[in-house]
Parts: C-alpha cells; sequence; structure tokens
C-alpha cells in the first residue's frame, strides 16, 4: 500500500528508454512476442476444439429425408379396429430400430379432425406421450395402456388418464393405389392438430409448443 | 541428504538394532550393501524429482482429535472409483458397443464365456451401486459434521459436481448391457432429460446424437462412459483431495474445545495443519480469559 500513488509511467517506450525503441513506438516488443503466443495457443487450440465440438453436435442439424413404408393392403384396415403393424424407424439398428403402429381407416363418427390426404388411415405411434414406454391397445377396452406409469389413452389416442401430458403420436398414411402407405412421425395436441415431432413428455397445449420448440432434426411435412 | 522417514509403528524389538561403532561386520553383509544401494538409489530419484516434501505433506498430516471411522467414507468412494476404473478398463476389452446386436451379444460373451467375466461384469455393476451408497454417505456425513463451510465451501461445489457426474456415470453405463431394461431405462431417462424447458428437446438429439435413438446412440453413451466423464471424475478428485490436504480435516461437531491449564480455550481446530483452520470461534468460550 503505497502513500503516493507510483509515478505514472509514459505509454512511449522511448520516454521508458527501452533499448532500441522507436520514435512513437507505445507496445512493448514483450508484449508484441507474449501476445503472439498466445494468439498461436489459442489458434492450435481452436483448431482441435471447435471441429470437435461442431462433430459432437452436428447431429442436432441433420436433416431427415421422410421415409414411406407400405404396411399392407386397405382392405386389411377396418375403421372401428386397429390392426398393429411393424414398421422400421432406422433400417441400420436391427430390432432397436423398429417400432409397432397401430392402424385403422378413418371413421367420422370418431375422427373429427378435417381430412386430407394424409389421414384417411389413422396410423398411433405406441410411443408413450409420458416418457416413451411402450403402449399396447387393448381390445376389450378399446384402450391403449402403457405398462410403465399407468398412461391411459382413449381408441383415438387422447388422454384418459394418468401422466401422459399430449395425445398419442400418429404418423402420415397416404393409399397409393390399394396399398396402405406409412410415412413420418407427428405429434398431436388436445384438439388433434398437427405439430412437427416433439419428445414424450412434452406438452403441446397452451405455452407448451413454445416451451418445447420444434427441432431442425425433425419437421412436419411441407403443406401437412 | 540422505532419506529419513518416520519409524513404522512396531513394537521396538521388531526393529533392527543399530550396529556399534567399531564393529567390523559394518556395511560389509550383502544385506548391507543391499540396503546401501536401495536408499541411493532412492536417493538419486528423490534429487531429481524432490518429492519427499510433498509426499510428507499429503500423508503425514496433523488430523483434530475425535476423528473417527465417518471420516473414511470419501476415501471409500475413491476406492470404490478406482474399482470402477479397474474392471471397466478390462470390460472395455471384450465389450462392443454394436446396436444391431452386437453390444448385447458382447456382454453375454463376457457372462457366459470369458474366464472370470461374469464376476468383472458383476464387480462393476455392483460397484456402481455400492460408489453411489458410498458418496451419499460421504456427502452426509460433510453435511452433518458442517465440513462444508469456511472454507471448505469450494471442496463442497467440487464434491457436488462430482456427485452428478457420478450419477451420469451410472446412467450412461446403464445402456450398455442393451438389453430390454437397459434401452427402456435410457429411453426413459432421456425422456425425463427432454422435458426441461427450451433446451430439453435440444439436449436429447445431443444425447441420441439424432431425432431418435439410433445408430450412433450407444458409442456416444459408450464414450461418455469411459472416456469423457471418468477424466474428468479424476481430474476433480485430485482437485477434492488437494483441497482437503490444504484446509486439514475438521474436527467432528460434537468436541468441546479443551480448557489449557492457563485458562486459555484451546481452538477445536489448533490440531488441524497449516494455519487455515477456523480460529475466529475462540473468543465464545463463557469468559474462559480474566
Amino acid at each position: 500500500m503505497a502513500e503516493t500513488p507510483p509515478e505514472k509511467k509514459s505509454k512511449y517506450t522511448t520516454d521508458r528508454r527501452i533499448p532500441g525503441a522507436f520514435e512513437g513506438e507505445t507496445v512493448t516488443r514483450r508484449r508484441v512476442i507474449g501476445g503472439s503466443v498466445q494468439l498461436f495457443g489459442a489458434t492450435a487450440t481452436a483448431a482441435f476444439l471447435l471441429p470437435s465440438l461442431g462433430f459432437a453436435v452436428a447431429p442436432l442439424f441433420q436433416k431427415h429425408e421422410p421415409q414411406w413404408e407400405k404396411v399392407g393392403a386397405l382392405a386389411d384396415f377396418p375403421d372401428d379396429n386397429y390392426v398393429p403393424r411393424v414398421m422400421t424407424l432406422n433400417a441400420d439398428i436391427g430390432e432397436v430400430g423398429k417400432t409397432t403402429v397401430y392402424l385403422r381407416r378413418r371413421n367420422t363418427e370418431y375422427d373429427k379432425e378435417p381430412a386430407d390426404q394424409y389421414n384417411q388411415v389413422v396410423a398411433i405411434s405406441t410411443r408413450c406421450m409420458h416418457l416413451g414406454c411402450p403402449v399396447r391397445f387393448v381390445r376389450a377396452s378399446a384402450r391403449f395402456i402403457c405398462p410403465c406409469h399407468g398412461g391411459v389413452y382413449g381408441f383415438d389416442g387422447m388422454v384418459d388418464g394418468g401422466p401422459p401430458v399430449r395425445p398419442l403420436d400418429r404418423f402420415y398414411t397416404e393409399i397409393r393405389g390399394a396399398d396402405v402407405y406409412v410415412g413420418p412421425r407427428f405429434s398431436v395436441n388436445s384438439e388433434l392438430e398437427r405439430f412437427s415431432p416433439r419428445y414424450p413428455g412434452e406438452e403441446l397445449d397452451g405455452i407448451g409448443q413454445y416451451l418445447y420448440p420444434s427441432r431442425p432434426t425433425a419437421r412436419k411435412l411441407p403443406g401437412a | 541428504m540422505p532419506l529419513k522417514l518416520p519409524k513404522p509403528p512396531i513394537p521396538d524389538a521388531l526393529n533392527p538394532r543399530p550396529k556399534r561403532p567399531g564393529d567390523p561386520t559394518q556395511g560389509a553383509k550383502p544385506v548391507d550393501i543391499a540396503k546401501e544401494t536401495g536408499i541411493s538409489a532412492a536417493d538419486w530419484v528423490d534429487e531429481r524429482l524432490a518429492l519427499t516434501q510433498p509426499a510428507r505433506w499429503v500423508m503425514f498430516r496433523k488430523i483434530p482429535r475425535g476423528t473417527n471411522w465417518f471420516y473414511t467414507l470419501g476415501s471409500a468412494t475413491m476406492f470404490a472409483f478406482l474399482s470402477q476404473a479397474v474392471t471397466g478398463v478390462f470390460l472395455a476389452m471384450y465389450y462392443r458397443p454394436d446396436v444391431a446386436g452386437g453390444a448385447y451379444e458382447s456382454i453375454r460373451h463376457i457372462n457366459d464365456d470369458v474366464f472370470l467375466g461374469q464376476f468383472v461384469h458383476g464387480m462393476h455393476k455392483w460397484g456402481s451401486t455400492v460408489m453411489v451408497i458410498l458418496i451419499c454417505l460421504h456427502m452426509a456425513r460433510t453435511f452433518f459434521f458442517g465440513a462444508y463451510k469456511y472454507p471448505r465451501e469450494l471442496n463442497w461445489v467440487i464434491g457436488v459436481v462430482l456427485l452428478i457426474l457420478t450419477f451420469t456415470m451410472s446412467f450412461t453405463g446403464y445402456l450398455l448391457p442393451f438389453d430390454q431394461r437397459s434401452y427402456w431405462a435410457t429411453v426413459v431417462g432421456v425422456n425425463i432429460n427432454g422435458t426441461g424447458p427450451l433446451v430439453g428437446p435440444f439436449l436429447n438429439d445431443f444425447l441420441y446424437g439424432g431425432p431418435d435413438f439410433n445408430a450412433t446412440t450407444l458409442s456416444r453413451f459408450y464414450a461418455i462412459h469411459m472416456l469423457l466423464l471418468p477424466g474428468v471424475i479424476a481430474a476433480l478428485i485430485g482437485a477434492h483431495l488437494w483441497l482437503v490436504m490444504k484446509h486439514g480435516t475438521t474436527a467432528p461437531p460434537w468436541l468441546k474445545p479443551r480448557e489449557h491449564e492457563n485458562g486459555h480455550a484451546e481452538s477445536e481446530y489448533a490440531a488441524v495443519n497449516g494455519g487455515n483452520g477456523r480460529n475466529g470461534g475462540n473468543g465464545s468460550t463463557n469468559g474462559g480469559h480474566s
């Protein structure tokens, strides 16, 4: 703790009598060299760190082309009961990439949402909207029931009870000739409005759709 | 300077007797020569590393009165981690993070075919539970003994990070056997993570390495489990231990300050090494100064 403030040094190197100083020079060579060494170090670090980080987070921005899979003839599917079909979501990973989908033809008695080319056949995902366990359709009660934490869904996939936060996801379907094709997944809110796919446990009613934004990896079909 | 370590705590009768001066056999026996050689070799190394002082600082510390078995929970947790590290290295020699059946098959191979495979796998599997239990007990000990207070708050923070990393290890390791239980537990766990507002969905994409469970998810979990986290945990354990040595350990809370003959109260932390103990409590003893 000095009593008097230290004498202020001149910013000019010539005034500070540094050997070899130039007229008007304010930056010492020590600072230039020290700064360059740090800059080189930072560049070298960035050169391996940034590509690695990019490599790790790249899947967040990768777009996936919609896949369509034939699941049977239109005549296979009744309009008052579900038929299970196993479809492949990811062909590279064997059994893990497969999932069960429940299908039935559109029935105006249950399906009040506007008809278009994608919902002539209703395809319900078996992924529970609580935390993602596989639900099963129980014919006797006409409900989807989850084995993990007791989620129950009605015939149209709307939440009847338990912890799920939104109705069961669905898949786009298309009728091509006499065959039914199942396309990518979409999520629905309690009005059965279509949203781009969300993870289970993410609400879509109210501000839910903003709290859980749609991701670049999984978008709605354009125009759907 | 020759090495001088403290005597081992054994009865005097068992200690070797020093040779009398002038004894003609002094230094002549092969065992003496071997001893001399060993000491000079150790001296040669120590002269270059200068590790004796730091090693003494680490190993021969003063500890407060009342130190008891509860103080071993931290070391126990560290040994559980070391056990996980060693068994994990050897499991990695057989394990294959292949989603399309290879991972499950390699675990089956370890359990059914490899000599002691089921044992080493079992050590790793149950050891993880042991480590979680021990780290929680250690945390409870620190909390109830008030050992997190000044100046040890930063060590508490490091400990909490270690606790979270231990849970992350448990979570990422759970997927690796890749049976039904692993798969669905991971799906549920990742989806719990996804319910965090705004960032949750993107964290899920990061964990899965895509919009859904896919071919790289298992290898991601494997890399995080065996490469990323063990290094971070080991480094943080080092920092944790260094701070323990720097601050010393605390006395148990039930210990009262001891009265000296001259009537002055001794700080309960008087025995703590390094002068960093809390001395602020000295004046609080019901007017013992007069």
